[in-house]
Parts: C-alpha cells; structure tokens; sequence
C-alpha cells in the first residue's frame, strides 16, 4: 500500500544540501522533460503558479490533457499534484488564501478569465474526491442532484433515465437497482466511490478530475474502479492524482511525475516506467524515496 | 457554640492534627523504619480522619434541629391549636420562634405561647449544647484514630487516595441529587395541590383567576384553576419568540459559518455572545419601557388596539434574547458538516447557496432541531422578559396584540410575597412548576439526544 | 463507439453547456438574496444588541448627577427641640427637616399660604434632614449657628432641572407649577443650585424615595450571595469533572450522572427557585431572603455550567502528558492533581467566572426564596434580609416615578459594566493561556 513519507524526498537524496530553499531546489531540477503538449488538447495548462498566501506550491507548470486519455499525475506527496488538480475545475476558489497565475484553458477557453463561470465550469470538469463523499440522501437523489441543480432534464422520466443511464456507466446500477432510496451512506466503501463516479457522470462532464479515487478502498474495489477508469475513457477526458505507481501504469496512458510543485517529467506511461529520463523520476519509480 | 466557631474549632484541630501527623511520620521515617508513604499523606490521612466524621455529624445535627425542634415544640402546645391545619401551625410555630429570638410578635402576652417559646428557647440551647459536646468528642476521637494509625503497617497514600475517589464520587452525585430535589419539591407540593383541586379540573379548565373567590363553595374558596388559558400564553409567546429566533439565528449562524470572513466572524461572534450574556431582567425592562409602548403606537398609529402589555412585546424581546442561543448551537452544527461534502457539491458545479440549502442544511438538520428544541424549552421556562413585560390576565386567545399570561408569571406572582404555605394558591405555583419541568425535561432529553446522535455521527 | 454515439455524445455535452447557461441567471440572483438574507440576521442582531445598550444607557446616564441645592440652615434650638447636651437620641430625632423648612422660607418671605408652602418644601429631598442629621450629631456644638450645606433637590424639582417636565403644558396638567419654576430660576440665577456626580447612589441602600436609592445594598447583597455560590460550585464541580473525566468506569451509572448534568444545565432556572423555596427554607429552615439561600440555589444552578466546561478543559490534556506521569511511576491522582490539573485550570476558571457571570445576571429562582423584599439596610453576614442586582433592578422598574426609570437603568449599566468585566477577564484568561497541543 502507499506510506505517506513526510520527509521531503531531496533529503534522501544527498546531493543536495538540506539549507537549500524549496526556490532553489526547484530551480536545479531545469526544465521539464518530454512532451507535455499533445495535439488537439482538452484541456491546456501553461505556466501556472500556485501560492498559498506567501507559500508557493506550484511553480510554472505546462501540461496538456487529451480527449479519449487517462493522465496520471504522480509523485510523492506534498509535490503539488492535487494541487494542480484542484485548479482544473477552480475547486482552489474555496480556499480563500490561495491564488492562481498563468493560464489555463478549456477548448480554447481559459476557465480563470472573466468571461468564465466557476459553476459552469465545474459542471463541465467534474471531480471524485480523494474519500468516497456521498451526501447524506438516497442513491437516487445523490445521481439527480447535479441535473436537478442545472436544469438538465425536462421531466420526471427524463430524470430517471439520466440517474440509470449513469449508476449504469459508474457499473453500479446492478448492485443498487432495487435499493435506489437507500441512503447513499448505507453503502460500501467502493461502492460509495462508484455511487460518486456516477453523481458525477450525471452532469454530462467534458472532463473527469480524480483525486486519489482508491486511496480509501480495498484492493477489490480499486480493481473495479481501475476497470471503471478504463471504460470511461471511451467518453470523457480523464486526469487521475494516484499515489500508486502500479495503479498509474495500469490505467493511464500518459504520466506526469511532479516533485515539490515541479512538473519533472511528462510522457507515455510505458516511456515513463520503462525507461525514464530524469533522474528523480527514476529514483522514485524504482521505489528509492515516496 | 455557635456553628462558625465550632467550625473553626474543627479547622483549627483538622491542622493540628494534619503538623502532629506529618511529623511523626517524619521522625519514623527518620529512625529508618520503613514507610510505605511520604510523610504528608499520614498527615493528610490523621486530617481526614478529624474532620470529616465530624463534619458530617454537625451537617446533619443541623438539618435535623429545626425539624425536631418545631415538632418538640407542637408537642407543648394545648390540642386545639394543634389540630389546627399545617399552614395556620406553621404561623403558630414562626410567632413562637419570634418571641423567643425577642422578635415583634403581636401575640407576646399569650401565655401559651409564651411558655412554647421558652420551651423553645430551652431545648434549642440545650440540643446546641449537645451538639457541640458530640461533635468535639468525635472530632477528637478522629484525630487519635488518625494517629494512631501512623505506623508502618498502615498504607497512607492509598488510603488518602481511596478518602479521595470517595469526595469526587459523592461530588458527582450531587447533580443526581438536585435532579430528584426538584421531582421531589415540585411533586409532593402538586400532589397536594391535586387533593384540593382535581388534576382534570387543573389540566383541562378554561378557567383561570387564583386570586378571587368565585364560588364560595369551590374548594378552598379562593378561586379557580384551570391552566389551559396559561398553557395557551406560554405556546403563544414561544411561537411569536420562536418565530423571531429561528431565522434570524439560523441564517446569522449560516452567514458567519459559510460565508463571513474571518475578520468578521472574530467580531460578530463575541458581539452576539454579548446579547446571550445580559441577563434576562434587563431584556425585561426594555421590553417593558421600550418595546411595548413603541408597538402600542405603531398598532394604535394604523387603528389596532393594543394592550398595553400585549404577547407580542414579550415574544419579540424574547425572541431576540434566544437569537444568539439558535445561532451559536447551529453554528456548531454546521461546522460540523465535513467539508467534503461541500466539496462534492460545489465540485457538481453547485453554487454555494444551493450547497448550503440542499447539502450542508440537510445534513446538519438533526443537530439544528435538537438545538431549536433546545430554545423552545427555554422560551417556556424563561421568566423575568414574561413577569416584566407580559400581563396577568389569563386571557384564552391567539391574537398577539392581547394580553395574556405564562406559566413562570403566575408561578411568580403566585409566590412573591408571605402566604401560607399550604394555601390551594401556593401550591397551584408547584404543580404549574411541575408541569414546567416535565415539558422541559422532555424537551432537553429529546434534543440532547438528537444532538448527541448528530455528534456521533460525524466523529 | 461508432461515429454516430460520438455524435450524440458531443451533442449532449453542449447540451450541458446551453442548459447551465441558461439557468446561471437565475442561481445568481438567488444566491445574492441567500447572502444578503444572512447579512440582515446579523446586521438585525446586532443592531438590536445596540439599540438596547444605547437606549439604557441614555436613560441611564442623568442618574449618575444629582442636583443639590445650597442653603443657609440656622440649626436654633427652638426649631430643632433639642439643644447641644441633648444625648444622642434625642439628636438623632431632632426636627431637622423644621430647620430646612425654616431656611427655605427665609429665601422667599412671600410665601404664605399652606399651599405654596407645601410646594416651596418640595425643593428639599426628604433625604436632605438626614445630611443634616449626621453633621449635627458629629458636632452638637453647631446647634444655634447658621450652616452653609449643600442638600440634594426633590424628585420634581430634579425631573424639572433636566428638562423632564413639558412647561408648554397648561399649569394644571404638571407636577411642577408656574411659581415653582420661578423659584427654582431666582436660585438657579443666584447660583444656588448645582449638579454633582451622585456619590449617593453608590453610598446607600434602597429607599422609597427615587433620588435616595442607592444600589449599595443590592450590591453587596450579590457580593455575599456569589461568595457562596462560588465557594460551593467551583470545588464541587472540579471534583465532578475530575471523576466524570479522569476515574468513572463507563457504565449505567455514570451515564445517568452525564445525562442528569446536561439535563440540569437546560432546566429552567425558575425551578432552582421552586427546589429553593421547597427544600432549602421549608424543610431546612433556613432564613428568607438569605444571601446563603440565594447562594445555595444559585450554585445549583451553575453546577452543570462550570462542570461541563471543566470537563472540556480536563478533556483537552493530552493523554501523552498523563502516560509520562504514569510512566514515572505516579498513581493515577498523583497524575491528575500534580499534572492534569493545572494545566486545565485556565479552562476550568474561564468556565467558572461564565458561571458566576450567569450567576450575578441571575433573578427568577431569587424571587422565590423572598430576595425581593424592600431592604433598606446594607447586609453584613450571610443570613442578614438582603437582595441582588437583577433583583434590586425588577424592583425599581415596576415603580412609575420618572427617578427610578433612571435609576434603573443606571443600575443595569452597572450590572452590566460588572458582567462586561467578568467576560473580558475570561476572554483574556483563554488568549493568555491558550495552548496547541
């Protein structure tokens, strides 16, 4: 399983003295390796800076998320990846201390600009968070919030379609079919996630953001949500925050690994695990530090 | 011996005891005898064992004097006055305690009361005597037990410790004492309220007027009581209060939790803190001098009649008084909403208005119900805004713009003053008390429940 | 996926985009009245807060003056009957207030007729003999010399030197007639007439008389009474919060004691009157309108208030602190009152002086046990007749003379001021010693 490792991983690496300032450590990483850039991008960020009132988490970072994809953002923790995750969809405007610059777009579109509406925006870049949050409602009222909020369905049955058509996508509507008025905290762990994933899918996103879906879950249900991942794929843009590198080669097919708020290296998964070119990148696969 | 200087005698010898103690186990000690405590605790163990014994004997020889005495007392007087009923006896006795203390008596020539006061007067000097003489003697006796059991054989911190346990468990049962106190006072006094007034009559009369005789054959011959009018100006004042209360606290709770920042909140909480804080006879005089005469103006002003002490004036003022209440356990509440669900709401691309509304309020809303249950039972039982600012008249209505009565009101004025204990009034006040406790009682034991569910439920 | 669900797929999504927008409109304004909703409540709540404060306190302030008017009394023997080698008693009994008359008099040699006379008196407060009263019996030697004192106003009098009397009003209609304002504008010209801070108030007990109450008796009745109330609850309920929190096995038992004190803390205090009334004065005995029954009931009262923060503060020790003691071979009271203990103690003094606070704002269970009757005299010991604050301040509220209005309320601002300083201690106790673990 994944240990959280509070010591700051340049400590293991002893090139690196500990007086350094995270500015200076992150200056001698350089440039990012690979290609952040894809064609036709769904989602494009460049050059953006993330603070925490004076503490910068994120510095400068350029990456690309392509329709039909998963992305896996991984590193180890604190190295900013949720961070960058949470500014996909502006989930960072509810922290009131933390700031973004640079730009990022969304077809086109830059989601931080005036013309853009946080509210739109999150119904068209959806999130599952880190911990399984149903609301404490039945299945079904879980599944109908979004398009309930948003004015997505004409009519009752229209309503009804939406909820099943999407419990059915999350792979879950089997399981829940004859206990819709359940309440959604009555289910399992994974279960929960996957009741999530569907909350989700029920606004029609362009773009599905995951914070660490599996960490809370047990190997069971991390292998159906892997597989959910998969499938959806098919549909939507995917970005995944993952501490498992496994879980990382197993259902993206490119990799961002990111260290103290730095993009290191970007590529295809199989490029990454293989035959990384960055040095930290190589540590950390081969399980030297994390 | 009076008991501030027997008290002081016990204090004194308790210290004496605690030197003399500590010292010889010292000097044990020192002559390498093996101890099994510090010094102290022997000195410690000698000081309990002087005063608590006697302490106790002097609690209760207290409690138990003045019963015994009325009643040694009663025992001198001639059969015709003791047949008389308990309240007009009670009278008795008070007059005889006055001429033997040379208080103002109008009967101080009565030879028979005169010699029950010197009765009186002699066995309550004689049972002091007594007291100070048993009490001395077991103070004593307590201090030589305690030293005498300074030796190695005697495991003094343990049993310091166990003295210890013993005064924290008796302490944390004096809340399980004030609880039956009260079932006890208030029930007893209502059950012989219940004797002269039948429990129906009470519960279910449209009827209100304790003070004057309306039949002269009713019971007691001093009026009526049937409590559904005071039941009804209770509910009404509450609503109106409630009515008050419940938006402004719960949308001021909201806005300081979800919205406000920091800055705000930092001032605004301690200011509301500060209206819970005045005490609630200050709410009274200004609903009284200012709130009543301003809406008596206002009705008058678009041609409504208003009294002068109308519910509405009361309610409001109440009202404001619970805002802070509704407002600090809701805040609480909400607070307590994981933000992760606000998260999963505002992540579906909710507004946070619609996540408050539909999320964060759903879920905290068992803890906000116990919290309003919480303040309606304090709108029920709250007194002073009701005694300044509401009336007497026990008016059967719902028209706020009326005068009407609480329970707490009739309570007070019913009691306020010299009357005989046993007067159907009086004990009208108890049973009125008694119906008070058991609705509030009910009322906190659901909403603590409530609330205490809630608690678990995210911890 | 074939061409055609992509198709459908791409259709929706904008679908997504066109249905949101046109609903955005909408959810804004709403949420802007949601907001603005919460703004009012509070904006509401604390106004009101100031509303009431201003208001008291405007009717509050002319109570701290008192006018005083000056005059030459003549203390002649034959007006006061009695002479310098009177004994005490007979000083105390003397005619002074036939010396204040006569001395008024002089002023306007006019008068003559029972009636104006009667209102020329009304200048002088009833307390002004007692003024003159204490000066005499400190000196017999000033009887038939001529004295310059200074003697507070009467309540009309007063009421008219603040403005309080509408002189448009017809004559008939005022308490305050057309010779009397021209009296009291000659000595006002004369400079006879002047306005003091009223040491009085503070200086006396209660008294029928608005311009001679004071609220010294009320005062130290709360004194007394919060003495007991303190000495009681504070060692009562850390004992309790220290069983509750550190030694009582989870069981039944300990359950009832949980529930009973939260219950206790929501019962209404008028109940703490009726158990008073009931237990304490007709089964004990104890004396009436007692600071030691007030303090009985109120420390009660306050109980599960001190116990429950206490139990917070005991809680709010790391166990990590009481594992070291333990670990050092202490036992587990050693632990508690070396350890435990005094590093909860400013939690458990902050919950304690909200409790004495909520105790000395406290009035309905005192009226039931006779803490309201009319006490004039300043109370010394515990069982001495005595009243409170609060209650001193329902008392002068229900009389209708326009001087207890503002005596009242000078009474509340008092109050206030105490239980003001008694938050502000506390508030300042929890920075002081607030500690992260």
């Amino acid at each position: 399983m994944n240990k959280e490792n509070t010591i700051p991983a340049l400590d293991i690496d002893q090139q690196t003295p500990n007086e350094q300032t995270i500015e200076e450590i992150v200056a001698s990483l350089g440039d990012t390796v690979g290609e952040a850039r894809v064609e036709n991008p769904k989602m494009s960020v460049s050059g953006v800076d993330v603070f925490y009132a004076e503490k910068q988490a994120i510095f400068g970072v350029d990456l690309d998320i392509a329709n039909n994809e998963v992305i896996s953002m991984i590193g180890p923790s604190g190295c900013g990846k949720s961070t960058l995750l949470r500014c996909l969809n502006r989930m960072n405007d509810t922290i009131p201390i933390c700031r973004v610059t640079g730009e990022i777009m969304l077809d086109g579109e830059g989601i931080y600009s005036k013309d853009t509406d946080p509210v739109l925006l999150r119904a068209r870049v959806g999130m599952v968070f880190q911990k399984p949050n149903p609301f404490p409602k039945s299945i079904y009222e879980n599944v109908a919030y979004g398009p309930r909020l948003h004015g997505l369905n004409r009519n009752k049955a229209d309503l009804d379609d939406i909820v099943v058509n999407s419990l059915r996508k999350a792979g879950i509507y089997d399981e829940v079919k004859n206990r819709l008025d359940d309440a959604g905290t009555s289910l399992s762990g994974g279960q929960q996630q996957r009741l999530c994933i569907a909350r989700t899918i029920a606004c029609s996103p362009e773009v599905i953001l995951m914070d660490e879906p599996c960490s809370a879950l047990d190997p069971i249900a991390t292998a159906k949500i892997e597989e959910l991942i998969d499938e959806l794929r098919e549909n939507y843009a995917i970005a995944i925050v993952t501490h498992s590198m496994q879980q990382a080669a197993r259902v993206s097919q490119r990799t961002a690994y990111f260290h103290l708020g730095k993009l290191v290296e970007v590529g295809d998964t199989d490029t990454i695990f293989t035959n990384p070119k960055h040095e930290l990148t190589e540590k950390y696969i081969t399980g030297r530090f994390g | 011996m009076s008991t501030s200087m027997l008290l002081l005698v016990i204090f004194i010898l308790t210290a004496l005891t605690y030197v003399v103690g500590r010292s010889r186990a010292a000097s044990l000690r020192k002559q390498s005898t093996s101890m099994h405590s510090l010094p102290r605790y022997y000195g410690y163990l000698a000081a309990i064992c002087t005063a608590v014994p006697s302490l106790i004997l002097l609690a209760l020889w207290s409690a138990a004097e003045p019963v015994l005495l009325k009643s040694s007392t009663i025992g001198t007087l001639p059969a015709e006055v003791q047949a008389l009923s308990t309240g007009e006896l009670d009278l008795v006795v008070n007059d005889i305690k006055n001429i033997a203390t040379g208080g103002i008596s109008q009967s101080a020539d009565d030879p028979v009361r005169a010699a029950a006061a010197q009765h009186y007067t002699e066995s309550r000097a004689s049972s002091r005597l007594y007291r100070t003489i048993a009490v001395l003697i077991l103070c004593i006796a307590g201090a030589l037990f305690g030293l005498k059991k300074i030796n190695s054989g005697t495991r003094a911190r343990v049993a310091v410790e166990r003295a210890i346990m013993i005064g924290l468990l008796i302490c944390s049962c004096i809340a399980i004492f004030t609880t039956v106190g009260i079932v006890l006072s208030v029930l007893f006094e209502s059950l012989r309220f219940f004797n002269k007034v039948p429990f129906n009559e009470f519960v279910f009369g449209l009827q209100w007027s304790p003070q004057t005789a309306i039949r002269a054959d009713q019971v007691g011959s001093s009026g009526s009581f049937g409590a559904v009018p005071i039941f009804a100006g209770t509910l009404l004042i509450s609503v109106i209060a409630m009515l008050v209360a419940v938006p402004f606290g719960l949308m001021s709770a909201i806005y300081l939790a979800e919205y406000a920042s920091s800055t705000v909140r930092s001032w605004a909480k301690p200011l509301l803190e500060i209206l819970a804080g005045i005490p609630t006879v200050v709410y009274g005089f200004f609903a009284a001098l200012t709130v009543a005469p301003l809406i008596r103006d206002a009705g008058e002003s678009i041609g409504l009649s208003v009294a002068s002490e109308s519910a509405l004036a009361a309610g409001l003022v109440m009202g404001i008084m619970i805002i802070p209440f509704v407002s600090s356990l809701s805040d609480d509440v909400i607070t307590a909403v994981p933000q992760a669900m606000r998260d999963g709401s505002l992540g579906l691309g909710a507004t946070k208005s619609e996540t408050i509304k539909r999320v964060v309020i759903p879920a905290a809303l068992p803890g906000i119900v116990g919290g309003i249950l919480l303040a309606v039972s304090r709108a029920i039982g709250e007194t002073m805004i009701v005694v300044m600012a509401a009336g007497l008249a026990a008016n059967l209505t719902i028209n706020p713009l009326e005068a009407v009565t609480t329970v707490t009101v009739q309570i007070v004025t019913l009691l306020t003053g010299d009357q005989a204990f046993d007067s159907p009034k009086t004990l009208a006040a108890f049973a009125l008390g008694l119906m008070l406790f058991v609705t509030t009682l009910i009322l906190n034991v659901i909403a603590l429940q409530i609330v205490r569910k809630y608690r678990e439920q995210y911890e | 996926m074939t061409e055609q669900t992509r198709q459908t797929q791409v259709q929706a999504m904008s679908d997504t985009t066109i249905r949101v927008r046109q609903s955005l409109k909408k959810r804004y304004a709403r949420e802007k009245r949601f907001r603005l909703f919460g703004m009012i409540a509070i904006i509401a709540s604390l106004t009101f807060l100031a509303v009431l404060i201003i208001s008291i306190t405007i009717r509050g302030l002319p109570a701290f003056k008192q006018t005083f008017i000056n005059l030459d009394v003549t203390l002649d023997a034959q007006t006061l009957g009695v002479d310098e080698t009177a004994d005490e008693n007979a000083l105390r009994r003397a005619n002074y207030n036939g010396a204040i008359r006569n001395s008024l008099l002089e002023l306007f040699p006019d008068v003559s007729s029972r009636k104006e006379k009667r209102a020329l008196y009304s200048f002088v407060s009833k307390g002004g003999q007692y003024d003159l009263q204490a000066q005499v019996m400190a000196d017999p030697a000033l009887i038939g010399q001529t004295v310059n004192v200074w003697l507070p106003v009467g309540d009309d009098t007063s009421g008219y030197l603040r403005g309080h009397i509408d002189t448009t009003l017809p004559e008939k209609k005022r308490r305050f007639k057309d010779n009397q304002i021209a009296w009291v504008e000659e000595l006002r010209s004369n400079g006879q007439i002047e306005t003091r801070f009223n040491s009085t108030f503070f200086s006396r007990g209660d008294s029928r008389e608005p311009e001679l109450a004071g609220i010294k008796g009320s005062l130290f009745g709360s004194l007394l009474t919060l003495l007991v109330t303190l000495t009681l609850s504070f060692p009562i309920a850390v004992a309790t919060a220290i069983y509750l929190e550190e030694f009582a096995p989870k069981n039944r038992w300990t359950d009832i004691i949980e529930v009973n004190i939260n219950n206790l803390a929501a019962v209404p205090s008028i109940v703490f009157g009726l158990l008073g009334l009931a237990i304490f004065i007709n089964f004990f005995q104890l004396p009436r309108s007692a600071p030691i029954v007030g303090g009985l009931v109120l420390s009660l009262m306050t109980l599960p208030t001190i116990i429950i923060s206490a139990r917070a503060a005991l809680k709010s020790v790391p166990p990590s602190i009481r594992d070291a003691a333990l670990g050092l071979g202490a036992s587990r009271l050693q632990v508690v009152f070396h350890h435990v203990l005094p590093l909860a103690m400013p939690g458990i003094l902050t919950g304690t002086i909200i409790g004495m606070a909520q105790a000395l704002g406290e009035t309905a269970p005192l009226l039931m046990i006779g803490m309201v009757a009319f006490i004039v005299d300043v109370p010394t010991t515990l069982t001495d007749p005595a009243t409170v604050l609060p209650v001193q301040i329902f008392q002068w509220a229900d009389l209708p003379e326009k001087g207890f209005v503002e005596k009242t309320s000078a009474a509340i601002m008092v109050l206030l001021g105490f239980l003001i300083l008694m938050n502000a201690t506390a508030v300042f106790l929890r920075r002081k010693f607030e500690r992260k673990w």
